[in-house]
């Protein structure tokens, strides 16, 4: 079996990718350690989920946890190679972190309902500071990632 | 959070004939005949086996004597019947021991210490056909995850003595074999490429996940048929679900950091090469 040789050298893309990786494991990691467990504002399950949302939620929650341990070491990886462009890496990282929380603030609170940022409040302010949060997180990363394709442009 | 409380009414609730992961089981000797097998082997490799694999195997061993014995999984429970037990049991089965196992290398310790015929027949065997799509990462899944969904979701669960003690041997089966397709040390004539082996693990890790909210979300109708009540069942569930992910990082962890080290090799290599070659590109 013959592999192609490793590349040396920046890689603005594979920065960006491994970083976005990282930054939705670190988002997810965050929702369960924080709103999960801590605040105990979310629910494990809150009874009115059907059951794509109990499927979507399986898959994220599984995926995640993966993304976070696969992206260190692509990570580690790309450092060791002197592949790492920085200013594409916090892009890439911005972005996955952006993603993942509008995400699931849009799709598995909204649509597939599996569970609410928390009870017993008015959800409208909790859910536009979530999703604008995730939004801003979206911009700062496309910003920085443009930035770094424009520094080092890419033959 | 799993707190393990004792359901009003305690143990006379639970079913009588549900005894999976309680008291004595066929896990506690197949552990020690295991055991006893892989260090008689080991002894007799020259010059040496690796010390670290035979604590692997030992632990792996440790844990399923445990669920084979009364004190590991009916002692924080307080009785035998408990959901709670059976989830316990199917971890340290089917997760955590093939883990420990697997990162022993059985196989390669079995080439090492059969003779040149046997050592032939095996390899032949690894090659065949049959062997090779058993250890495809989809047929581990198809076992150990699917055979979760029909053990837990159908009347096995609570089918006496008998068929616990055989789905005890399933977990453990199914695990070791999910696992030797994912990060299996062994040399393995056909091993999975990665993208397959990832998402294979995705797949297992998100359908156990999944299987676990939804009998957190069946447990007040599920509680009646199995004589236990809600809470119990729900955290039981609540137990499946997080001490997979403590299972499901450890694996990734092992399966990405192989990766790693076997791309620095390759790294290694093409740098060697690099600076060898006439054509060498500079870096």
């Amino acid at each position: 079996m013959t592999r192609p040789a490793v590349r040396v050298g920046p890689d603005p893309r594979a920065s960006l990718l491994a970083a976005a990786v990282i930054g939705i494991g670190v988002m997810a990691a965050v929702d369960e350690i924080v709103f999960h467990q801590l605040l105990a504002w979310h629910h494990f399950y809150d009874r009115s989920t059907p059951a794509v949302g109990l499927f979507s939620d399986g898959l994220l929650h599984a995926g995640s946890l993966i993304a976070l341990v696969g992206g260190f070491f692509w990570f580690a990886d790309l450092r060791r190679r002197a592949a790492l462009v920085p200013r594409a890496g916090w892009g890439g990282f911005l972005l996955g972190v952006g993603v993942f929380q509008v995400f699931d603030g849009l799709v598995d609170h909204k649509v597939l309902r599996t569970h609410q940022i928390r009870y017993g409040v008015d959800l409208v302010p909790y859910d536009l500071a979530w999703n604008l949060g995730g939004a801003v997180l979206i911009v700062a990363g496309v910003v920085l990632a443009v930035a770094a394709g424009q520094r080092r442009p890419r033959s | 959070m799993i707190a393990p409380t004792f359901p009003a009414g305690g143990p006379a609730l639970t079913h009588a004939g549900h005894a999976a992961g309680a008291g004595w089981s066929v896990a506690f000797p197949l552990a020690l005949v295991l055991a006893v097998l892989y260090l008689t082997a080991a002894a007799r490799v020259r010059p040496g086996w690796p010390r670290s694999r035979t604590v692997g195997w030992l632990v792996g061993c440790a844990l399923v004597a445990g669920v084979g014995s009364p004190f590991v999984t009916t002692f924080p429970y307080f009785w035998a019947t408990d959901p709670r037990t059976h989830m316990l049991s199917h971890l340290l089965l089917g997760m955590f021991a093939p883990l420990a196992l697997v990162l022993a290398a059985p196989v390669t310790l079995l080439l090492r210490v059969c003779p040149p015929v046997g050592r032939r027949r095996i390899i032949r065997v690894l090659r065949s056909r049959p062997a090779r799509m058993l250890a495809h990462p989809i047929t581990g899944l198809v076992l150990s995850t699917g055979g979760l969904y029909v053990i837990l979701l159908t009347p096995l669960y609570a089918a006496g003595p008998v068929v616990d003690q055989a789905v005890q041997v399933h977990y453990l089966a199914a695990g070791c074999l999910l696992t030797w397709s994912l990060v299996g040390l062994d040399p393995s004539p056909h091993r999975a490429r990665m993208s397959m082996r990832v998402g294979v693990l995705v797949a297992a890790a998100a359908a156990h996940a999944v299987l676990a909210k939804y009998l957190y979300a069946a447990a007040g109708r599920m509680a009646g048929e199995l004589a236990t009540d809600a809470r119990t069942l729900e955290s039981a569930a609540m137990l499946m679900y997080y001490g997979a992910d403590l299972a499901e990082l450890l694996l990734a962890l092992v399966l990405f950091s192989s990766w790693y080290a076997q791309r620095g090799r390759r790294l290694a290599r093409s740098r060697t090469a690099a600076d060898r070659g006439p054509t060498g590109v500079p870096f």
